[in-house]
């Protein structure tokens, strides 16, 4: 066989191919040479072939079949043979080869070998690619070579064992002892690797942090340190005019970890910092890299005012230069610290604002989250005007996450009811089809919450959406809010503004339009509609268009729009006498604060409500609705079913609503659903709105076991506040004994009708066996007239391949817990 | 932490890498041929680092070469830019007429 190409002849080759494919070829061909000549185990050329073979590799060709020949060439007695062999075992073995082991033996000999570059070569791929059995047989060794006195071998040594350490953190107490000496050397790469090998040391263990602060770590580091800037020109260590500023880099990163959190090393080194951050040049991007981190460690430790005041200033600086990179630097350290030193970083407002400005994709987005950070009540109005032009002129990728900045900003400093809309009006219009889903719902309440705008926001709305209605959530809050206020807007008073005149035909037009085009989302259309049905009742001479209208889309393609233009139609129809009492304005809606998953579901509660709206009133709706698929027995809905504290309406023909229910209540269980409530708002609202969980809890109820079947067992503990007395917080806890986990858990409960309920969401679905976790998930219930508490549950799951399902009755709640 | 270190030409073909952390093969191919596409949409004036998934990307542009290194959160940049350099110019040393 003829001799095998060398490496250079292959790379050569490989370049003059012009397509993908026949590189592969080229490849191939290589490789089939290459099997063949380690078949024929051929010693002379086994390191060209796996040079050739690494080379593949590393252009993303497999190379599996070379691992066996990397172990031999390690084995051989040549150091070239050898130094190829450890590049490949380092490149193609790890610890998931088998083979990898097999190594061990031949690392040993060769860390104690004469020749320190045969040494030094065993210390790289160790530190490399080292599984912990490894690491664990070979530990003594390295920490043997960590104490020599040839620098070349002691820094190799250094980074071997912070893989070592890495690998199996129990063995780092074992070279302890070795570190004294190593901040002594003069050698800088010893230094170098000493400082990483101390680094990882104190990150890992709080010990070892505890031990290097006692042992007076911090006075050499500053030592060493000093002597870097202070020492003239070395031409060894030079980069651009400063000497080893990767060591100092380094350095600096160490002396952050030591005084992090702790007063007497960040006093020790309050001198040294104040040093460097005054004496590096800054003229090279090398002194601006060492600035960075000098910073960075400034902010982090408990350094005193004048220092962080220093270190902000260099930001500051920073945020001046031309060069985009410290721009951004400084824009990602300013986010770190904006939450401690707000009131320096505020100084900079300004600058960081153009910023938005930049072209720069990167320079743009750490602009905005730091001016989102930066928004308070005083800035808002000048903020909020930077950020709305920012919004208009941005890419897509920004435009939601800033619009959902926008609005947070906007809920917590407003400074006017008026702006608030205003501003999130403009956020509509301008990004609309970004704004995320949960806008919506809570764009409504906040408009139905601030009574006095009604008009004016109606008419803005109104205006918005009449030159284009593409951008879905502009045009839900749209209809809703002119579904709700159309008297207004048609009869033409607003104080705010000039008022427009427009009659019922224009309104309905403009609904229409949006229920008929195809930019429409279907829940789009739907709020369209139950808008139209809702001026049935505020209009007075175009009742006929509507009903017309309504009949229309009763044979809609689209289900939800069918059932409710039905509903609306036998709303017409057979209980037209109730349809006024049954349209009237929403009440004021209450944002629920404890929880958020609860506030997500409240939210959809509001946009519920409108297709619910045809059912019992607004208030016992949601409630009715979700207690009837759980009394109904209809299969389990994956929804959890949690009942939000809608307020009640005002009870208009109280009694015909009560037999609706009543008609609606199918099946005839003892347990009904909570009515409609008349009188209670004070209580639903304090019960259990403001409510913290677990606030003064009254003295140590029992807990009780609710249910014991099939392996799963579910747990009631309960808490009593002493403030009021009428809510009970039971905590539920779901384990399983079984030796197989259930899925798709849900837990739904009803309580009879003098109670209320309120469910929040599980901490999860699915209860792993054998006891070995648990679903948790908080029930709220109201017990005003202090009746004993019953409650029916209902359990869904999934266990062992089929679906599950219980019901069962808990009666044995200890008095404490209703008295 | 370094996790990789690519050089990489205009046309997207590798003229080195290494990896620092466990990747499959074929997902190496994909990240170089993706991380070298954000690099050449870059313009001249454009800072340096990019962030890709959930690491930092420093390259730095030779000629038609393009040397990227992907960091996690607790590198310094800028440290990294200047090891790049430090990286070229030692080549530059020992190997003349880089």
């Amino acid at each position: 066989m003829p001799a095998p190409i060398r490496l250079r002849e292959l790379i050569r080759t490989i370049r003059t191919a012009r397509t993908q494919a026949e590189e592969r070829e080229m490849i191939q061909k290589e490789c089939a040479a290459i099997r063949s000549s380690f078949r024929e185990e051929d010693n002379t050329y086994r390191c060209r072939n796996v040079a050739k073979l690494l080379y593949m590799h590393m252009l993303g060709y497999p190379a599996h079949f070379g691992q066996l020949e990397c172990l031999k060439l390690i084995a051989s007695q040549k150091f070239t043979d050898k130094r190829i062999g450890y590049l490949g075992a380092m490149l193609l073995l790890d610890e998931r080869q088998d083979v990898h082991l097999l190594m061990t033996n031949c690392i040993k000999n060769d860390l104690n070998h004469s020749t320190q570059y045969v040494q030094g070569l065993a210390l790289c791929t160790l530190g490399c690619m080292g599984s912990s059995e490894m690491c664990r047989d070979l530990a003594g060794e390295v920490e043997k070579l960590l104490k020599t006195s040839n620098s070349y071998l002691r820094k190799k040594a250094a980074l071997c064992a912070v893989h070592v350490i890495r690998k199996v953190p129990e063995l780092m107490e074992m070279f302890l002892p070795a570190t004294k000496n190593l901040l002594n050397e003069k050698n800088h790469g010893v230094l170098h690797t000493s400082v990483v090998l101390l680094t990882e040391m104190c990150e890992r263990s709080p010990d070892m942090l505890a031990h290097f602060r006692k042992v007076r770590l911090v006075p050499q580091l500053v030592r060493i340190l000093k002597n870097l800037i202070m020492s003239g020109y070395s031409p060894e260590h030079d980069v651009s005019g400063i000497s080893d500023p990767f060591l100092q880099v380094r350095i600096l990163r160490l002396l952050r970890i030591l005084g992090r959190n702790d007063d007497d090393s960040s006093e020790a080194m309050n001198d040294i910092l104040a040093q460097v951050a005054t004496n590096t040049e800054t003229s090279k991007n090398v002194g601006n890299a060492i600035l960075y981190e000098t910073v960075l460690t400034i902010m982090d430790i408990k350094s005193e005012s004048g220092l962080r005041v220093l270190a902000i200033n260099i930001l500051g600086r920073f945020l001046l230069n031309n060069d985009k990179n410290i721009r951004y630097v400084a824009l990602t350290s300013l986010l770190k610290t904006v939450q401690t030193d707000h009131n320096a970083v505020q100084r900079h407002r300004s600058t960081i604002v153009d910023c938005l400005k930049d072209l720069d994709v990167s320079i743009k987005r750490r602009a905005m989250e730091l001016s989102f950070a930066l928004v308070n009540g005083n800035n808002v109005r000048g903020m909020m005007k930077e950020l709305l032009y920012f919004l208009d002129s941005c890419e897509p990728e920004f435009k939601a996450d800033c619009a959902s900045g926008i609005f947070l900003a906007a809920e917590k400093y407003a400074p006017s009811k008026r702006w608030h809309i205003d501003t999130i009006m403009r956020v509509l219009t301008t990004a609309g089809s970004y704004v995320r889903d949960d806008a919506v719902p809570n764009l409504i309440q906040l408009i139905t919450n601030s009574v006095e705008m009604h008009a004016y926001t109606v008419q803005r709305l109104y205006k918005a959406i009449l030159g284009d209605y593409s951008q879905q959530p502009l045009v839900q809050v749209a209809s809703w809010c002119i579904g709700e206020y159309g008297d207004l807007l048609v009869s033409g008073q607003c104080e705010e503004e000039e008022p427009i005149q427009v009659t019922e035909d224009e309104v309905l037009d403009i609904l229409e339009s949006v229920l008929i085009s195809n930019m429409s989302a279907s829940v789009t259309r739907g709020y369209a509609l139950t808008a139209i049905m809702k001026l049935s009742t505020r209009f007075t001479c175009t009742v006929n268009r509507i009903k017309k209208v309504v009949s229309i889309y009763g044979s809609s393609i689209d289900v939800e729009l069918q059932q409710r233009a039905v509903e609306y139609n036998a709303l017409f129809k057979k209980y037209d006498h109730m349809r006024p009492a049954l349209l009237e304005r929403m009440p004021v809606m209450e944002k629920v604060t404890t929880n958020g998953p609860a506030e997500i579901v409240q939210t959809n509660g509001e946009t519920e409500t409108a297709v619910l709206e045809t059912k019992p009133p607004p208030s016992g709706l949601q409630p009715a609705n979700q207690a009837n698929d759980l009394l109904d027995l209809l299969g389990g809905s994956d929804i959890t079913p949690v009942i939000p504290t809608a307020p009640p309406s005002k009870p208009a023909s109280g009694g015909e609503l009560l037999d609706l229910l009543g008609d609606l209540n199918l099946t005839g269980s003892p347990v009904s659903p909570p009515a409609p409530q008349i009188a209670q708002p004070p209580f639903l609202l304090d019960g259990l709105t403001s409510q913290p969980l677990f606030n003064d809890i009254a003295a140590g109820i029992p807990s009780i076991t609710a249910y014991n079947k099939n392996g799963l067992k579910i747990d009631f503990t309960f808490e009593r506040s002493n403030t009021n007395p009428s809510v009970t917080v039971i905590t539920i806890q779901a384990s399983n004994s079984t030796e197989l986990e259930m899925t798709d858990f849900v837990f739904q409960a009803a309580v009879p009708k003098t109670f209320q309920l309120q469910l929040l969401s599980p901490s999860s679905s699915v209860i792993p066996a054998f006891n070995s976790g648990t679903i948790t998930q908080v029930i709220k219930v109201l017990n005003p007239q202090k009746q004993q508490l019953r409650m029916r549950i209902k359990l869904t799951y999934n266990h062992k391949g089929s679906a599950m399902q219980d019901l069962a009755e808990v009666n044995n709640f200890p008095p404490q817990s209703w008295q | 932490m370094i996790k990789f270190f690519l050089m990489v030409n205009k046309q997207g073909q590798t003229r080195l890498s290494r990896y620092y952390e466990h990747i499959e093969i074929n997902k190496r191919t994909v990240l170089e041929a993706e991380v070298i596409k954000n690099c050449l949409s870059r313009s001249k004036d454009e800072c340096s680092f990019i962030e890709y998934k959930d690491f930092k990307l420093v390259y730095r542009q030779y000629a038609a070469l393009f040397i990227v290194v992907g960091i996690d959160q607790t590198e310094n940049e800028m440290a990294v830019y200047e090891l790049i350099h430090n990286f070229v110019e030692v080549l530059d040393k020992y190997f003349s007429r880089v």
